[in-house]
This record gives structure tokens, C-alpha cells and sequence, in this order.
């Protein structure tokens, strides 16, 4: 168990460029820390600067207070999970596992080995198979051995560098919430990378958001979701992703391309003075004007607009409406696609309606935009001048009190139930499931 | 579906089997001649007369007249061949190792230099060779073959083996410093064992390319001092003047067989996988 700090952080390859550009984190003891991007923006590269496989150009690394910059992997006690697992072929799963525990010389007797490799086996439900090779099994069973290898000592810190990329979306789901519940029951801080936003606000008590080896924010996921700091982050995070608007601002009013909105007016007084923003709007803050209770109703604007089509998906409908901005907003969108590693932006604004909703494509509707939560964003600087940081804060602070609880409950749990079994049981349908088309995977 | 595979398999079975017959055919042929007695040479049928299969042609090159001239040159062939293929894959292994992990400069001139060498005619070398090995009195020896046999055993090592080491995951190393490993338990705990195998198909390779060669061996050697055996074959008599060598030509050409076999049927599974070596994926 371990803090990390990481003090402005700096690394440059050969060519001078910095992909890692001036990274301050601090990560507390216990907490399960997401760096989330997308590729090529310093994530692995900060992640092996922490275990040590990347030296360190500029800033200090701290574990539990003590400087490690110029320590060896094996002097950090830490513990990492590759991207495409590393497994030591040649070695069968029982020996990948005690790989570690027979490094440390003299540490741990023959039966020791034995036992911890059991226990961390029956954990991850890998013990039929602690005869076979890696490349005798399924992704979703390496991806198990690469974790027994990481739990089986007692190692200060976890880092995992996408370690579910390579895995189908059903498996990642269930490998996801192993992973969470693991970090919770043995409560060891833990570092992830991933460019994938679910794993990233499902996972994460915080979530560092890095862009071209910049941190943009840090910020517990609900924090990013509705206070984010710039167009960046606001676009990043959130599936389907924000809509942003070109607007002027007259008498209060927000004149878009869905027609004038009326906006709360201390929005407006932060915008004061610029002549076009850019105003960001998330899906759901849209709802069929029909649909939307009275009570509610004073609190957005009512546009008419006409939809080019909708799409309906059982618990909600997405409906599409196209719009023209001028050359100069479009490359603003262009770039900002780019950055986040997206294909172009096309501009087109997704809207969220209920199930019920009888809109369809091609006729003209009213649609209601819950004017409260919006934010308005500077199109040069990409600043999000409505951004409220109490409020933001507060999100982030209460997440990190529902992780104290949390790891308290999950390891009170695990006594209960005897130490080592309760993640394993859990999950038991879905593993056996699991086991058993690796098993027909391996055999046809 | 089945109906397909099914002829599929008889045609490869055909195949194999033609394959095979052309392969093998000669070297059957050298095995029946090694047993005809010199008289018998000529009976113009595949097998010795009936009732006149004879061992004379070995026990003359192992313990009969030719014994000087076979067990010098195979003793001559084993060691320089060993020893040309442990130098070639010592250095092929450092230079692979260099071309696979890191970027330098003049890498590309490495390995076309290599290749350039390896398609460069043997023979017109050898004129050359002759007259400087003559002057600084490396003819005749061990050191004038291993030196030529270097230079046809070390670039297609290096091609072999750099494009294995390309394969390797060379991340494991990090993993295993991760675990807890120091630089040199990594590598040797994680990559070694995964090198070994193409390591060793190269040494298989190369050791049979220093065997097999004769315009090296005969042209660069004189005596027994350096000859190896295909060199020695051709300097086979017959017990008179009358009588052709072919049996015990036959003969000694099987027994340098052998150890070639050997090795490949030994080794086989190593080979294999050496040559397939993409299974070593984690
Ligand atoms: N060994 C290296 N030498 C030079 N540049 C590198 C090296 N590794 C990564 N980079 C560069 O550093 C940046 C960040 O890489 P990386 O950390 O792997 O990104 P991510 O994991 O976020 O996709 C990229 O621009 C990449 O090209
Ligand atoms: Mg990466």
C-alpha cells in the first residue's frame, strides 16, 4: 500500500519532443486512478515512467514520500499489467504466477510458493488450468494469469496499461468489473490507462484526462461529465459526445442555428462581452417538448428544429439534426476531432429523446434543451467560461468518500467470507461461463 | 466439405510420395552401390547381385586402405565445421540482436552487405584466395577453411536470426524486471529461453553448410593436414589401377550422411520451431 506523487513530470525522447509535458498528480493510498486519452498522448509512456521502465527527464517521483526517480523496476514494488499481457511462454500459468514470488530469493519456501500461486489461482478461477501454457488459452484467461502474476506478492501499487483492449466488448465488461472489485477488496492503489472513456468512468475514483502530454484535468468522472474544464475534456468524456453549437450572444439571449434560447442569466455574465462561443450540450439535456413535465418546463428553451432521422433503441431514442456552420466554426470542430483522436466531426447534433417520443425524421418538431445545465465554452482558448469549480469539487469529494466506504465494505465482505473467495464468488456463473469457451476455444 | 478435404489429403499424399522418391532416390542408389563389390559395379541392376552384397567398401575406408585418407578428413570436416559454425553464431547472434532492438545507423548496410556477400559466386573467390592463403601460409590449414566458411555461414545466420529476434516480445524483458528481475535475470530468465530455439536451428544451418561444401575444401587444402571429406572423396582410388573407387566413394558418402540425419531427426522438433517461429507469441 502506497501513496504516488508525481511532481511535475517530464519526459523527452531523443528528438526533444516532450510526451510527458509538466505532470503533477497526487495519488492517495488505496485510490484506483484512471489516465484516460486518446493514443499517442504520453499515457503509457507516464505510466512506465512510474514503474520505472522510462527514465525520468524533468520532476520528481515519489513513492510513500521517498524519491524513486533513479531506482530500478525491482527496487519500486510495483506491480504492472501489460497491454498484451507479457506472459513468459515458455513457462506453464503456475509459473508465470510464481515468477515474481521465485525472483525474491530466500523470501518464500517451496510451499509458500505453492500456496500463495493457489490462492491467487482460485481468485482469478484459473486453477484447472495452472498445467497449461499462455498460448494454450483464451484472451479473456491470459488476461487472468497477466493479473495473478501482479496479486500474487504484496506489491504497493497496481498499474495496468490497457490491460482489456485486446479482449471482446463482453469480456472487457466482465474483466472490468473484476478489476474493480479486486482493487476494492484488497484496496491497493492503482493506476490505469486506457483510451476508452466506459472503462474510464466506470472504473476510476479519479480520472486524469491527458492531451499531447498535457494534463487537462483531474477529476472524479461525475466532475468531468458536468463540470469539465475545457472543449477538450467536455468532448472526450461521454458516449455520444457533446454537441457543440457556434453561438452570439444578444440581450441575454443565445442566438444558435436551433433558433434564440433563453439562458439563465448569470451564464450569460460569464460569457459578457465575447461575440461568439462555442456552447456545449449534451444529448440528454434534449427532450421532445411534448413529453416534458410541466414543472420542468420553465427551466429550458422550446426550439422547433426538423430531424433527419432517429433511431430507437428500446430504453431511449437518438434523433439527428444536421446543421451548416460557417468555415471558420467548422475547422474549430475539425481540429478539436483530431485532437481527440476521432474521426471529423460532422455537423450534426445528437439529440437524446424518451422511448415514447413519437418524433421522426423529416418532420418539423418542438424540442425542449434544459437551459441550466449547458456550458458555454471560448472557441479560441477551448476554456469552458461557465464552469463551476465549487460545484465541481464537491463531485469529487463525495466520490472520494464513497471510496473510503466502499473498500471498507468490500473488505469487511472478504473476512466475512474467508480471505480470497468473495471476488471469486461474486462473478461465479459469468467465469464458469467464461472457463468453458476457453476451454472449447483451446480444444478446437 | 469432408468429401474436399479428403481428396485434398490423397493429393498431398501423392505429392509427398513423388517428392520423396526424387529426393530420396539417389541417396538409395548410393546406399546400393556402397554394398557392390568393385566387380560388381557394372552389373547394370539397382541392388548388388544377389549373394554378392559385400561391407568390403566400408572396411576399407574405416580400417582398410583408405583409412588414412577417410578418418584424417573426417576428423578434419567435423572440427572445422564445429568450429566455423560457433564462431558464425556467436557473432550472427550479437549482430542479429543489435539489428533487431536498436536503431543505429548503417543498419540496412549491414544486412544488404550480408546478403550481398551470401550471392557472391563461391568460385570466383577461390582463385584469389588460393594465392593469398598461399603467401601468408594459411593454405592447407584449419584456419584457411573456417575463414571462408565463415563468410558463407555468417550473413544467412544473421538473416535467420535477426528476423527470429524480431519476433521475440522483447516487452517481457521489462515484465520481468517489473516482477523483479535484474537487467541480467530478464534476460535470462525470459529471453534466452525463447532465443534458444533459433539459435540453434541456425547453428543446424550453418554447421551443414560448412559440411556440405567441396570447391573450398578441395581447392584451399592439399593434404590431410586441412582436407575435409568431400574434398577427400575425389582423392579415392581403387585397390588397382583398374578398378573404380565408386564403392567406396559410396560408402564414405554414406557415413558423412549420417550425422546429418542424425542431427535432423534429433532436432527436428527445435528445427520446426525454430523456422516457425511466430508461435512464440504470448
Ligand atoms: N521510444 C520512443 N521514442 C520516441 N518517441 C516515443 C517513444 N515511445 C513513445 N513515443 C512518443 O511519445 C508519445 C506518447 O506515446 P505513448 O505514451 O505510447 O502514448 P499512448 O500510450 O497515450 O498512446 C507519442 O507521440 C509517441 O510517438
Ligand atoms: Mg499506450
Amino acid at each position: 500500500m502506497a501513496s504516488i506523487t508525481l511532481n511535475h513530470l517530464v519526459k523527452k525522447y531523443g528528438d526533444g519532443f516532450p510526451a510527458v509535458n509538466d505532470i503533477s498528480i497526487d495519488i492517495a493510498d488505496g485510490e484506483f486512478i484512471i489516465l484516460v486519452g486518446p493514443s499517442g498522448c504520453g499515457k503509457s509512456t507516464l505510466l512506465r515512467m512510474i514503474v520505472g521502465l522510462e527514465d525520468i527527464t524533468d520532476g520528481e517521483l515519489l513513492i510513500d514520500g521517498e524519491r524513486v526517480n533513479d531506482k530500478a523496476p525491482r527496487d519500486r514494488n510495483l506491480a504492472m499489467v501489460f497491454q498484451n499481457y507479457a506472459l513468459y511462454p515458455h513457462l506453464t500459468v503456475y509459473e508465470n504466477i510464481a515468477f515474481p514470488l521465485r525472483l525474491a530469493k530466500g523470501k518464500h519456501s517451496e510451499e509458500q510458493v505453492t500456496k500463495l500461486v493457489t490462492e491467487a489461482a482460485a481468485t482469478l478461477e484459473l486453477t484447472d488450468h495452472l498445467q497449461r501454457k499462455p498460448a494454450n488459452l483464451s484472451g479473456g484467461q491470459r488476461q487472468r494469469v497477466a493479473m495473478g502474476r501482479a496479486i500474487v506478492r504484496q506489491a504497493d501499487a497496481f498499474l495496468f496499461d490497457e490491460p482489456l483492449s485486446n479482449l471482446d466488448a463482453k469480456l472487457r465488461g466482465q474483466m472490468r468489473s473484476e478489476i474493480s472489485q479486486m482493487q476494492r477488496r484488497l484496496g491497493v492503489t492503482s493506476v490505469y490507462v486506457t483510451h476508452d472513456q466506459t472503462e474510464a468512468m466506470t472504473l476510476g475514483d479519479r480520472v486524469a484526462v491527458l492531451k499531447k502530454g498535457e494534463l487537462q484535468q483531474i477529476a472524479s468522472p461525475r466532475e468531468l461529465y458536468e463540470q469539465p474544464v475545457n472543449l477538450f475534456v467536455a468532448g472526450f468524456i461521454g458516449s455520444p459526445s457533446m454537441n457543440f453549437l457556434p453561438a452570439t450572444i444578444e440581450d441575454g439571449k443565445l442566438k444558435t442555428v436551433l433558433g434564440d434560447l433563453d439562458i439563465p442569466a448569470d451564464k450569460a455574465a460569464k460569457a459578457e462581452g465575447r461575440k461568439v462561443v462555442l456552447v456545449g450540450v449534451r444529448p440528454e439535456f434534449f427532450e421532445d417538448a411534448k413529453l416534458v413535465e410541466e414543472s420542468k418546463r420553465p427551466h429550458g428553451s422550446v426550439f422547433s428544429a426538423t430531424l433527419t432521422h432517429t433511431e430507437w433503441l428500446g430504453n431511449e431514442q437518438y434523433g439527428y439534426i444536421n446543421f451548416n456552420p460557417d468555415p471558420e466554426v467548422r475547422e474549430l470542430l475539425n481540429n478539436l476531432a483530431r485532437d481527440m483522436d476521432a474521426d471529423e466531426l460532422r455537423p450534426q447534433i445528437v439529440v437524446t429523446l424518451d422511448a415514447a417520443s413519437r418524433i421522426r425524421g423529416g418532420r418539423e418538431a418542438d424540442i425542449w434543451l434544459d437551459t441550466r445545465k449547458l456550458h458555454l465554452f471560448d472557441p479560441e482558448s477551448g476554456e469552458n467560461l461557465t464552469r463551476d469549480a465549487e460545484a465541481g469539487a464537491a463531485l469529487t469529494e463525495e466520490a472520494s468518500q464513497e471510496r473510503a466506504e466502499e473498500i471498507a465494505t468490500a473488505q469487511e465482505a472478504d473476512r466475512a467470507n474467508g480471505h480470497g473467495t468473495s471476488a471469486a464468488h461474486g462473478n461465479g456463473a459469468d467465469d464458469n461461463s467464461q472457463n468453458g469457451g476457453g476451454k472449447h476455444a483451446a480444444a478446437s | 466439405m469432408k468429401n474436399s478435404s479428403r481428396r485434398e489429403k490423397i493429393w498431398w499424399a501423392v505429392i509427398s510420395v513423388l517428392v520423396l522418391v526424387y529426393a530420396l532416390f539417389p541417396v538409395a542408389s548410393i546406399l546400393a552401390t556402397s554394398f557392390k563389390s568393385p566387380s560388381d559395379l557394372t552389373n547394370g541392376s539397382f541392388l548388388p547381385s544377389p549373394g554378392a552384397a559385400t561391407t568390403s567398401n566400408y572396411e576399407q575406408i574405416l580400417v582398410g586402405d583408405a583409412q588414412d585418407l577417410f578418418l584424417s578428413s573426417l576428423r578434419n570436416s567435423i572440427g572445422i565445421s564445429l568450429i566455423a559454425t560457433a564462431i558464425a553464431v556467436v557473432l550472427a547472434t550479437l549482430c542479429a540482436y543489435a539489428i533487431a532492438r536498436l536503431d543505429f545507423p548503417g543498419k540496412k548496410l549491414v544486412l544488404t552487405t550480408a546478403l550481398a556477400v551470401s550471392i557472391f559466386p563461391v568460385i570466383s573467390i577461390v582463385t584469389p584466395l588460393f594465392n593469398l592463403w598461399r603467401n601468408i601460409g594459411l593454405y592447407d590449414t584449419w584456419l584457411g577453411l573456417i575463414i571462408p566458411y565463415l563468410s558463407l555461414t555468417l550473413p544467412i545466420s544473421i538473416w535467420t536470426l535477426a528476423a527470429f529476434f524480431r519476433q521475440i516480445p522483447w516487452e517481457l524483458e521489462q515484465a520481468a524486471q517489473v516482477d523483479g528481475a535484474t537487467t541480467w535475470q530478464a534476460f535470462r530468465k525470459a529471453i534466452v529461453p525463447l532465443a534458444a530455439p533459433g539459435v540453434f536451428t541456425t547453428a543446424i544451418i550453418a554447421f551443414f553448410i560448412a559440411w556440405n561444401d567441396f570447391v573450398y575444401g578441395i581447392s584451399l587444402t592439399s593434404t590431410e593436414a586441412a582436407r575435409p571429406v568431400p574434398a577427400a572423396l575425389a582423392f579415392f582410388t581403387g585397390a588397382s589401377q583398374f578398378e573404380s573407387p565408386t564403392g567406396a566413394i559410396s560408402a564414405a558418402a554414406i557415413i558423412v550422411t549420417i550425422p546429418i540425419v542424425l542431427l535432423v531427426l534429433l532436432f527436428q522438433r527445435q528445427i520446426v520451431s525454430g523456422l516457425t517461429s511466430g508461435a512464440v507469441k504470448g
